[in-house]
């Protein structure tokens, strides 16, 4: 890539399979299951992510020299309570319907711990330049997780993707419906996203055993 | 009274934080590989919303809900500050963290080298900066309610951990499939749990007919056991109707 040499373009990707702030690193699961039960309020919840996380990388990357090393926790958390008010107030504007699917959940970007997580283990040691991109890079992780386990739970729970019905109308007995296909309601109960979860895990470790763990 | 019971069993069993909106997952699944350090943990937990939910409760009703600066006088009434609650509420917690660790640390050495590791984490666990958020958008009307919903919030997510935590012990010695050992058994163990918790719904509402029913039986029953209570409380009413009244 021309506009970044190899090591950033690593930054980058590196998460979004092998290093995924969800299923390797375990970081940020709250959010990731709560909001899954449609696939818009994944993409919004994942953008909003993006957007905190890879700003806040920047701010306390250029801090990082000049915060003390024992107030950092409470300086990452006025930081991110910052941003996520911004993200907020944002939503309640422009997507006011969705801010109430998303409810406190936009709040608890706060306590998401891949922000802190990645403050912690990246920005206060590197440059805004790369902190960024490392901040791109892990909420991309993590939003595709988070649009995976949408586009399952809609599709198979509701079946409609984005509010369109793909599958045909349950009701009028359309498309498959008229095979005799039923939506699968269990998809839609808070549970099932912890099933689906373990389902990609159980994918990716098959796929790749270096990273199976100990019992 | 009945409404201490109500919110106390709602928010173990049917609200609960691990299992109905998953809050606190990230150290839920770090800390839970040993019953001894889940339950230290889990006491942490529940001692922390103890205090900041009651805390938060405060703030928002005097500081930040639209209108609660009309103590200060009537030309403050139309001040909303709600959009400050994300950075107060987590100054409160971070502050109390470190303020309760503090103090444990100088009274109780021992149970400050129970508490004491896991006092940090827990600044950034969702659980706590949850409750003071759900407190404050399912509109807790008293202290006393918001005290009892962060204790019991506490003590739901203290029984996941605890139940987690002996799974995972028993579970090493089974043949897990090797792609789906620690993460992956642990997050499907967990949906099962939710799912078996899920049933925990009926316990309150019950069915369309049946919670007037039921609502008015349980009221009978503490009425003969606690009848005292109630007199008292009935004879508040009455005073209370009294000076209406007049």
């Amino acid at each position: 890539m021309g506009l970044l040499s190899k090591k950033e373009a690593g930054l980058v990707l590196d998460p979004l399979a092998d290093n995924n702030p969800i299923t390797i690193q375990v970081l940020g699961i709250c959010s990731a299951l709560a909001i899954t039960a449609e696939l818009k309020a994944s993409i919004v919840m994942a953008v909003s992510v993006m957007f905190v996380l890879a700003m806040g990388n920047v701010v306390i990357s250029l801090m990082r020299n000049i915060i003390p090393s024992k107030i950092r926790i409470i300086v990452q958390l006025v930081v991110v309570a910052t941003l996520v008010i911004i993200v907020d107030q944002v939503l309640r504007a422009f997507a006011y319907e969705l801010s109430k699917t998303l409810s406190v959940f936009v709040g608890l970007i706060i306590t998401n711990c891949i922000i802190m997580g990645r403050f912690e283990a990246f920005a206060l040691a590197n440059g805004p330049w790369r902190s960024f991109l490392d901040g791109i890079g892990n909420s991309l992780g993590y939003g595709i997780i988070l649009v995976i386990i949408g586009f399952f739970r809609e599709l198979l729970g509701s079946g409609t993707l984005l509010g369109f019905k793909v599958l045909g109308d349950p009701i009028a007995k359309t498309g498959l419906y008229s095979f005799g296909y039923e939506n699968n309601g269990f998809m839609i109960i808070p549970p099932a996203a912890l099933i689906v979860v373990g389902i990609i895990i159980w994918v990716q470790r098959s796929r790749n055993p270096s990273l199976v763990e100990e019992n | 009274m009945l409404e201490h019971i109500e919110l106390f069993f709602r928010s173990i069993f049917i609200d609960n934080m691990v299992f109905a909106v998953f809050l606190g997952m990230c150290s839920y699944l770090a800390v839970s590989k040993k019953v001894a350090t889940a339950v230290g943990l889990g006491a942490a937990v529940i001692f922390v919303l103890a205090v900041t939910v009651p805390l938060n409760w405060l703030l928002d009703q005097y500081l930040l809900r639209d209108g609660a600066l009309v103590w200060l006088g009537p030309e403050y009434a139309d001040y909303n500050l709600s959009f400050l609650s994300f950075i107060l509420f987590i100054a409160t917690i971070a502050t109390m963290v470190q303020l309760v660790e503090i103090v444990v640390e100088k009274f109780s050495p021992s149970l400050y080298n129970q508490l004491g590791i896991f006092l940090p984490l827990i600044a950034v666990n969702c659980a706590i900066l949850g409750g003071s958020l759900f407190m404050q958008s399912r509109d807790i009307q008293t202290l006393g309610l918001a005290f009892n919903y962060g204790i019991s919030s506490g003590i739901g997510w203290f029984l996941a951990i605890l139940a987690i935590a002996a799974i995972r012990e028993k579970i090493r010695y089974s043949n897990v499939p090797a792609p789906l050992r620690g993460l992956g058994i642990t997050f499907i163990i967990t949906g099962l749990m939710g799912i078996g918790f899920q049933s925990f719904g009926g316990m309150l509402t019950g069915g369309d007919e049946a919670p007037a029913e039921e609502e008015t039986t349980t009221v009978q029953k503490i009425e003969k056991e606690e009848g005292e209570i109630n007199k008292e409380i009935d004879e508040n009413e009455v005073s209370y109707n009294d000076i209406l009244n007049k």
